[in-house]
This record gives C-alpha cells, sequence and structure tokens, in this order.
C-alpha cells in the first residue's frame, strides 16, 4: 500500500506546498498591482487634494470611500512630488511613535485606541474643532497630535509624544489619504450610526 | 553533556527567564484598562504591549532553537557545524535583548526620521526591535540553518525529520527579512507584514515545532520513526494546502482585491484540520502507552500542545476567519482571545514540554515526576484559558456594541470599551492573569528545584554514560 510509505507522504507535502506557492505568488503580483497609488484599490497619494468621503454602495452591498471635488488640506493643494514627501514623513512619524502599539490601522495593531482607518471622516472632529479653537478639522487633529494629553478625551488620554507641527502635518495627510482606501467594507456603518442618539 | 545540548541548556533557561519577563509585561498590559492612569508619563501602554509580544517572539525563537540543538547530536551522531559561531551568538543575542529592552524602556521613542527605525524602534508590531538589532536575529538566524544544514551535509546522512527542518530553514531566514524595509503605502506595507507574520509565524514556526514535537514523541514514547515522520508529511501538506492561501483572511480589509474573501475564507476555514490530525494523534498515542511515561511533565504538555493548539488556532480561529463574522471581530479583543490560546496551545506548551525532555537527560533522573509541575501546570492552563473567556466575553461584546450597532467611531469605540461586559472581561482577564503569574512562579522553580531541591519527586540518579 502507497500509503504505508512515508515517501508518498513526502511527495504529497511537496507538491501541495508548491502549488499552493505559485498560486499565491500569482495573486500577490496581482494584489500589488491593485494596492499601488493609483491601482483599482488604492488612490494617488494627491488624493489629499480632494474630498474624501464613506458611503453605502448599493450596488456592492457595502461602505466604500467617495471621492469628490477639490477640498485641499490646509486650502493649499500639493503636486504629486509634495503629497509624496508628505506620505513618507506620516509614515515615518506613525513608525516612529509605534502608533500600531495602542492604535490598529485596517484593523491591524493594538487595540487599546480606536481604530485610524478612516479617522479623518470621524464625526468627533466637529466637536474637536471648536475644543482645540481651530478653523478646520485639519487644524483641530494637528493641535490634537501636537499636545494630545491637554485634551483628554476620556478616561485613557494619549500620550505626548514631542510631535512637531511638521510631523503632525504629514500624519495628517497620512490619515486624510489612508481614509480613501478601499478596504472592501470596513469599519462597517463608519460615520453612519451616532451612538448618543 | 556535548557543547549542542549545553548550548541548548542555555538557549531553553534564556526562553524560561524571558517567558517570565513577556508574563510581567502582559499583566501589566491588562492593568491599563482597568486603571488608565498607570505609570501615565512614565511608560505607556504601548511600551508594555511592545515588551509583551516582542519578548513572546524572542522566548518562543530561543525555546525553539534550544529544542533543536537539543536533538541535533542524536539526529545526526556528531556536534553541529560551526557551533563555535552559535555559542558566540547565543550570548550576543542575549545581550541585544537586553539593550532592546532598555531601549523600550528608556527611550521608547524618536523623531520621525530613518534613524529612529535604526536605532529606536521601527513601529510594527511583532517587529518593533530596531533595524540593528533586526540585523542581529537574521545573523542568528542563519548560523541557526547553517548549524542545521550544515549538520546535515557533515555526518552524510539526513532523517525525514531533518530533511524537513532543514528546507524549513530557508524560508524561515528569508521572510524574516521582511522585518526590515520602510513601505509608506499601508496598504503594501500590510501586505508584506503579514507574510512575515502569518507565513513566518504561523507557518514556518508550525512546521519547525512540528518536527521538534516529532523528536519529543520518539523520545517521550518510543514512537516508530516511520509513522512519526509519515505524520510530519501530512502535517506539511496540511498546514502549508491550507495555511499558504490561509494567509488571505488577512488580507480581507486592508485594501486588497476582494477576491481574498473568498480564498482566504474558504482555506482559513480548512486550517484546523492538520491541528485536529495532531489531536487525534496525541490521543492515540497516548492510548497506546496507557498514559505511561518517565516523564510526566513532558508528556502532559505534549498533549497540552496538541489540545491547546487545536482549540486555540483551530476552534478559536475558526470562529472569526469567515469574513462575514471578521468584518466585526477583527482588531477587537476576540482577535487577542484568538491570539492567546493560539500562541500558547501552538507553541509555548511544545517549548516547555523540550524543557522537561532536557531537563531529564541533563539532571540524570529516572523518572520526573512531583506536585510541582502539576501546580505549574494547572495554574498556567487555568489561568490561560481564564483570560482567553475572559478577553472572549470582551471581544464579543466590543464587535457587537462598538462594530455592528456604533460604526467603530471614537463615540462608538469609547461605548464599546466602557460596556460592563467588556469592563468585566478585562477585570477577569487581570485575576486570571495573575493566576498564570502564579503558574509561571511555580513552573520557574520546579524547573529550577527539580531534581536539586524538590523533596517530593522521585529521583534516582541514573548511571553515567
Amino acid at each position: 500500500m502507497p500509503f504505508d510509505d512515508p515517501a508518498f507522504w513526502r511527495a504529497g507535502a511537496i507538491s501541495t506546498t508548491a502549488v499552493m506557492a505559485i498560486v499565491l505568488a500569482m495573486l500577490t503580483i496581482d494584489s500589488l498591482e491593485a494596492i499601488a497609488p493609483g491601482g483599482s484599490h488604492v488612490p494617488p497619494y494627491t488624493v489629499i487634494n480632494r474630498h474624501i468621503d464613506y458611503a453605502h454602495n448599493v450596488k456592492l452591498g457595502r461602505d466604500m470611500p467617495v471621492i469628490g471635488k477639490d477640498e485641499p488640506l490646509f486650502g493649499k493643494a500639493v503636486d504629486a512630488p509634495e503629497a509624496g514627501t508628505l506620505i513618507e514623513r506620516g509614515k515615518l512619524v506613525i513608525q516612529s511613535r509605534a502608533c500600531m502599539d495602542c492604535h490598529t490601522f485596517m484593523g491591524n495593531g493594538a487595540y487599546y485606541g480606536p481604530d485610524l482607518t478612516k479617522a479623518w471622516l470621524d464625526p468627533a472632529w466637529e466637536a474637536w474643532t471648536a475644543i482645540t479653537g481651530a478653523d478646520s478639522r485639519e487644524e483641530a487633529m494637528v493641535r490634537f497630535l501636537m499636545a494630545p494629553d491637554q485634551y483628554a478625551t476620556w478616561q485613557r488620554r494619549m500620550p505626548n509624544l514631542g510631535i512637531s507641527r511638521d510631523e503632525a502635518v504629514a500624519t495628517v495627510a497620512y490619515l486624510k489619504w489612508l481614509a480613501s482606501i478601499d478596504t472592501n467594507g470596513f469599519p462597517i456603518h463608519f460615520g453612519r450610526i451616532k451612538v448618543s442618539e | 553533556m556535548s557543547r549542542s545540548k549545553s548550548l541548548a541548556v542555555k538557549y531553553l533557561t534564556a526562553a524560561v527567564l524571558l517567558f517570565g519577563v513577556m508574563t510581567l509585561a502582559g499583566l501589566m498590559s491588562a492593568i491599563y484598562y482597568i486603571n488608565p492612569d498607570f505609570l501615565f508619563g512614565l511608560v505607556h501602554f504601548s511600551v508594555a504591549k511592545m515588551l509583551h509580544i516582542d519578548t513572546m517572539i524572542i522566548w518562543l525563537l530561543m525555546g525553539f532553537m534550544g529544542a533543536v540543538y537539543w536533538f541535533l547530536p542524536q539526529e545526526f551522531g556528531c556536534e553541529p557545524a560551526g557551533i563555535w559561531a552559535a555559542e558566540i551568538l547565543f550570548w550576543v543575542f542575549v545581550a541585544a535583548v537586553l539593550v532592546v529592552a532598555g531601549i523600550f524602556l528608556f527611550v521608547q521613542w524618536g523623531p520621525g526620521t530613518e534613524m529612529t527605525l535604526w536605532l529606536v524602534q521601527q513601529g510594527r508590531k511583532y517587529v518593533e526591535a530596531p533595524r540593528w538589532a533586526a540585523i542581529g536575529v537574521a545573523l542568528v538566524m542563519l548560523v541557526f540553518a547553517w548549524n542545521v544544514v550544515g549538520t546535515a551535509l557533515k555526518s552524510r546522512r539526513i532523517t525525514g525529520v531533518m530533511a524537513v527542518m532543514s528546507v524549513n530553514m530557508v524560508p524561515l531566514v528569508l521572510l524574516y527579512l521582511i522585518a526590515f524595509p520602510k513601505i509608506d503605502n499601508m496598504a503594501v506595507d500590510l501586505y508584506w507584514w503579514w507574510w512575515l507574520v502569518h507565513l513566518w509565524v504561523e507557518a514556518t514556526w508550525e512546521i519547525l515545532i512540528g518536527c521538534i514535537m516529532a523528536l519529543a514523541m520518539m523520545k517521550l514514547l518510543g514512537t516508530s520513526r516511520t509513522i512519526v515522520e509519515g505524520w510530519l508529511y501530512v502535517e506539511v501538506s496540511l498546514v502549508l494546502g491550507t495555511g499558504i492561501l490561509g494567509l488571505g483572511h488577512h488580507y480581507f480589509w486592508i485594501g486588497t482585491p476582494d477576491y481574498w474573501l473568498g480564498i482566504g475564507g474558504f482555506f482559513s476555514a480548512l486550517e484546523p484540520l492538520p491541528l485536529l490530525g495532531m489531536v487525534v494523534h496525541a490521543v492515540y498515542d497516548a492510548g497506546v502507552h496507557r498514559m505511561k511515561t518517565s516523564n510526566r511533565p513532558a508528556f502532559y504538555w505534549t498533549l497540552a500542545e496538541a489540545f491547546g493548539n487545536f482549540l486555540g488556532g483551530g476552534v478559536f480561529g475558526f470562529m472569526i476567519t469567515l469574513p462575514q463574522l471578521n468584518l466585526f471581530a477583527h482588531g477587537t479583543q476576540w482577535t487577542v482571545s484568538h491570539g492567546h490560546f493560539a500562541f500558547w496551545g501552538a507553541y509555548a506548551c511544545g517549548v516547555l514540554s523540550v524543557c522537561y525532555i532536557a531537563l531529564q537527560e541533563q539532571r540524570r533522573l529516572v523518572t520526573v515526576d512531583g506536585p510541582g509541575w502539576v501546580w505549574a501546570f494547572v495554574l498556567l492552563n487555568g489561568g490561560l484559558i481564564g483570560m482567553v473567556g475572559s478577553l472572549l466575553v470582551a471581544g464579543m461584546a466590543q464587535a457587537f456594541f462598538e462594530r455592528a450597532i456604533g460604526g467603530s467611531t471614537l463615540e462608538a469605540f469609547i461605548a464599546g470599551q466602557e460596556n460592563p461586559w467588556f469592563a468585566l472581561g478585562m477585570y477577569s482577564r487581570f485575576g486570571f492573569g495573575l493566576m498564570f503569574a502564579a503558574g509561571y512562579l511555580t513552573l520557574a522553580w520546579n524547573l529550577f528545584a527539580l531534581g536539586r531541591r524538590e523533596a517530593a519527586v522521585v529521583v534516582q540518579p541514573m548511571p553515567a554514560e
């Protein structure tokens, strides 16, 4: 019986692994194309010059980002190299402050703070614009990031991580771009329900 | 004792000590949830979290390496090739771990520059260690691979188990290289990061522990090599046959195309199969030998490995793996519940089993038994199951109130965290965490004292070799 011979199972292990690895390689090539900036699921970095929303798509049956009219950050449009520089800096800030060890991005990270995938779109910024004395959502986010310990959200406070203004601006640009990614409907219902109501 | 086995004892000792650091950092992480002002301004949650998960990775890795160095001489009949390099790197590895822990505790973060990623930390979960330290880990992995593959070539003989382990060294080294790059695009970053977390930790590690447990079963129960190797090939087929594309369950929500919902959901739903096979085989072996062995703690930790892996990795993983449910459970304490159970069952129990196997031979004990290990076994497993259950309650409340009803905004997040069921889960988790910590202390004492100070153990000196 071939089943009694380990060589039979060895051949099975090798062939199964090889087939699955080849399929994964093919899917990876396709996926990397889709998630490159400007790909089918990830807008280019210059999307930070546009209005971004998140709405339920009836045809697809899930929530997805909606890219609208011009709405540049801080009222100043940036070109592709400038947008790229902001995104690069923003990612460095996110990694250097270990944001992922308290928060999640696209649900990945730690769970002590809220998920930041759609943080740009959070309705809370309406109130926070007044609390921080800012004149726009992006300015409110910058002020909060620079001195989070001064703006206690609830029992859990975010510590002051020494984020400079330039770093905060880049982080806000990053969060705005992040909100524009099509994440297959995650998180569901975002911003459409008010718990307090 | 051979040089390889001496090195193994060093690695296993370091692993058990780091297990303690992981436990302490885990307790700290639990405290923040019930007292957010805990050490505020000194050591933040993120630091405790980094220490908790990074020491988990390192103690398990050291445990695997200790296990492999322990079994290498018996498999090949000679000292490993390049053992001198491994001996030097052990101390380099330990020193690097201590320095990184110091940086995490006292430096914590740096400015948003590449220099911070090189010197302080990289800010990517599980692989936060700065690049200089990551290079050290890569070097240790490379020498470890050389020790295994080089010894096979030197001895001019190879067993099935060591053949699987040798081939597994290639992805074990290559996949770790993903710990280095900084990728601006979060979607691409997470795509490759999951290769590191899922394919490195959950596939190459799964194969490695499969090989280690195969060697342990031959040692503990005298199971025939033909049977063990046949099962090992079946496990490799199932683990990689389901796990490689099962990787897709991490690609549901990171911006990747929606075909991953179907592919990831289907293959990850099959992932419990090899784990079920492991349980069936463990129960069969235990029955054949009527639960009789000269090393009861090692045997029971092996059984805990089989059941824990199946329940924690398989059943608890299956609960949240289908995209229709994962949409709500993803990134909640529900995931944490699965993670704790899976890592414990899949890896920690196996390493502890090898600790007792090594200890029996090192201290020349005919039998290893006594009340100490039983207390440790009960407290650790009871504490772990209690924590997992508590986190499950908290996670389900979070998935329902924050995600399904609340819509995942800041307001919904706070509502979920303040939900009484969530709060109860957090208090309960801390209580069971204390039980787990008591289990750790009992285990550490038992490993230290067994055959030396523990009076209750039946010890009969073995004749010298």
